[in-house]
């Protein structure tokens, strides 16, 4: 019994030693007096190629720009994500970032433990009381929200624009509400530009890890490619990977997601829609600095350059001269608020 | 959706649950619990990117597989054989250790938390359905060579021995220890290769990109009642269940969700010994007395 403890023990320690070995290094040499600002990342952590290193890349150019010392946390299982926000909140931060929706339930608790330490969440997922009405975030936190749909809907016009088979796919991670969001916009884009296409929608699981399972995601984007879609937009994280490798094999198109991907499958990505993810955290930790924070729902769209879809040298010859500009004057017409993009399916 | 597409499908989703099927058979047999596939495929997926990434060729990246899935496979041998530790905390731990050690060496070789750079592997053709892939032939013929060992060999007579009656075992002069550590880093390899296979198969390894398969494999030996054929049987009925969840998705047939129920409730149905009776070898989990 004793020996199988001393093992249990050692094991659990190397375990936890390594979990917080992600963090070596980060506490970029501390100056006192200026703002403290933690981060807590999301599954995928930094290197993910897409939202997690958005939330890098701002708090970056912060750190340049305006001098905080910033501090970042890689949970490892989901336990670990409370631990690490509550690390930061008891060290007394003057700004703790929770970087993705899962971070929603514990960043509103700790919010109401910590009323003096201002929060922000990336993808806030505002929760519902019985009678269905929407619970506002605590006073102290800034819930960063993205419309996107908006950049989905420009993403599906040009799919079905550059696709030409009358059938365009979309991979989802997780079956929840937040990646709904992406499907119904680019559902919408789709059938706004062509009313008799369809799209396959699926999704790679149910939990979390279907953020991560690109097994799964090549798969899945296989049998949508077999069937005739010809372009695929995933909005699924690490899973995505598997779709672009499906991309590749079948020489067919993908869309990436939250950031450019397009060296992820150079020649197969017919463009991304990306997250502004780095410019909301940006403004958070200046508004901190600034002593202008105040919590309540940030809602970053086309109009505020908070979403968008990448037309660059890399892509310019994938997509035609004059799909280019119908995709353009539908942005304008989002902007203009004369096409309303639904955000449920 | 034509037949062909389907069972090609079904047969590369279903590789890696083989490889780690495979294993778990071999170290249950001998009687120590296999919790820890998940962890072999994980620390087999992250050697062979690294070997590959390294040397150039997917063929070292997976001789690299297998010794990661060696490594791990000895240590959860020398917990639970030398030291006596329980065997399901152990395989647990070994998880736990398999995520932390793959996500440090990450970052640390290639400073990403979340994904390797591209390597080279096999399997490139669309058009070849992952039969231009040589894991995928390995992987099919896992469950045959290895119920020709267990049930045809001196050797594989012993492992079942060990399994079942260690002290019978023992007693014509057998070492029970060193069958059952010949048992576990063979689980280790095979249950890598598993890992290897998705790896290799999507150029590129992705934090915890095994996503559970590895207790999907536990629950195919189960199912499968601790027989390598039967529980390669499981495996593919498994990945069929997925195959079918994959092509239902977005038609209004039937709830994709109740299909990728099947797995689980057919494993509680089989425990629960509806379908004949899931007998486990004899001395599984005994190596604390």
């Amino acid at each position: 019994m004793r020996k199988l403890l001393i093992v249990a023990v050692a094991l659990l320690v190397v375990h936890a030693a390594l979990l917080f070995a992600g963090g070596r290094g980060v506490t970029e040499s501390a100056r006192p007096g200026a703002t403290d600002v933690g981060i807590v990342l999301d599954v995928g952590g930094r290197g993910d190629k897409s939202f997690n290193d958005g939330a890098y890349a701002g708090a970056d150019s912060a750190t340049r720009i305006l001098g905080p010392n910033i501090r970042f946390i890689e949970p490892g299982e989901g336990s670990d994500r409370e631990a690490g926000l509550r690390l930061l909140a008891a060290e007394e931060m003057d700004l703790v970032i929770g970087v993705g929706f899962i971070f929603s339930d514990d960043i509103t608790n700790l919010a109401k433990e910590y009323p003096a330490i201002s929060f922000a969440c990336v993808d806030y997922a505002l929760s519902v009381d019985d009678k269905g009405n929407v619970i506002p975030p605590p006073p102290n936190v800034a819930a960063l929200k993205f419309r996107e749909e908006e950049g989905s809907f420009l993403v599906g016009a040009l799919a079905a624009l550059v696709g030409k088979s009358k059938k365009v796919g979309f991979v989802g991670g997780m079956d929840i509400p937040l990646i709904h969001k992406f499907e119904a916009g680019y559902r919408a884009g789709v059938k706004h530009v062509c009313p008799d296409c369809t799209v396959v929608a699926q999704y790679a699981g149910v939990t979390p890890e279907a953020f991560k399972n690109p097994g799964k995601g090549k798969e899945l984007a296989l049998s949508q490619y077999q069937s005739g879609v010809n372009v695929i937009f995933h909005a699924s994280g690490s899973t995505g990977q598997g779709v672009f490798e499906a991309a590749r094999a079948t020489r067919k198109l993908a869309i990436g997601v939250d950031a450019d991907q397009a060296d992820e499958a150079p020649g197969f990505v017919l463009t991304s829609m990306v997250k502004g993810v780095d410019a909301a955290v940006f403004d958070a930790i200046q508004r901190v600095q600034n002593k202008t924070f105040a919590g309540g729902i940030y809602s970053f769209g086309l109009k505020e350059g908070g979403v968008g879809y990448i037309y660059d040298e890399k892509n310019k010859h994938l997509i035609p001269d004059d799909v280019h500009a119908r995709v353009e004057q539908l942005e304008q017409e989002i902007i203009a608020g004369r096409i309303k993009v639904p955000s449920t399916r | 959706m034509n037949p062909f597409d389907f069972l090609t499908q079904t047969l590369r989703i279903a590789i890696p649950y083989l490889f780690a099927a495979s294993g778990g058979v071999i170290a249950e047999r001998a009687g120590i619990i296999s919790l820890s596939l998940e962890g072999y495929m994980l620390t087999g997926a992250f050697s062979a990117t690294l070997g590959t990434f390294y040397s150039g060729s997917p063929w070292i990246g997976l001789l690299c597989g297998i010794l990661g899935g060696l490594v791990f496979g000895l240590i959860h041998a020398l917990a639970t054989i030398r030291y006596r530790a329980d065997q399901v905390v152990v395989g647990i731990a070994i998880n736990l250790l398999a995520i932390g050690v793959t996500r440090f060496f990450l970052q640390l070789a290639f400073e990403s938390s979340s994904n390797s750079p591209r390597i080279e592997g096999f399997g490139a053709s669309a058009a070849a359905r992952g039969f231009d892939n040589p894991l995928l032939w390995m992987g099919l013929l896992s469950a045959p060579v290895l119920a020709f060992f267990l049930y045809k060999t001196r050797y594989g007579l012993r492992v079942r021995a060990v399994g079942e009656h260690p002290d019978a075992a023992a007693s014509v002069g057998i070492s029970v220890a060193r069958i059952r550590y010949l048992s576990v880093a063979l689980s280790g390899m095979l249950a890598a290769l598993g890992g290897v296979f998705l790896a290799l198969d999507q150029h590129q390894f992705t934090d915890q990109m095994t996503a559970g398969r590895g207790f999907i494999a536990v629950a195919a030996v189960i199912f499968g009642r601790w027989d390598p054929v039967r529980a390669a049987l499981a495996c593919l009925l498994f990945a069929a269940a997925e195959t079918l969840q994959i092509q239902l998705q977005g038609t209004e047939v039937i709830a994709s969700q109740f299909v990728s129920m099947i797995p689980y409730v057919l494993t509680i149905i089989a425990l629960a010994g509806v379908v004949g009776r899931a007998v486990p070898p004899a001395a599984l989990g005994k190596t604390g007395e």
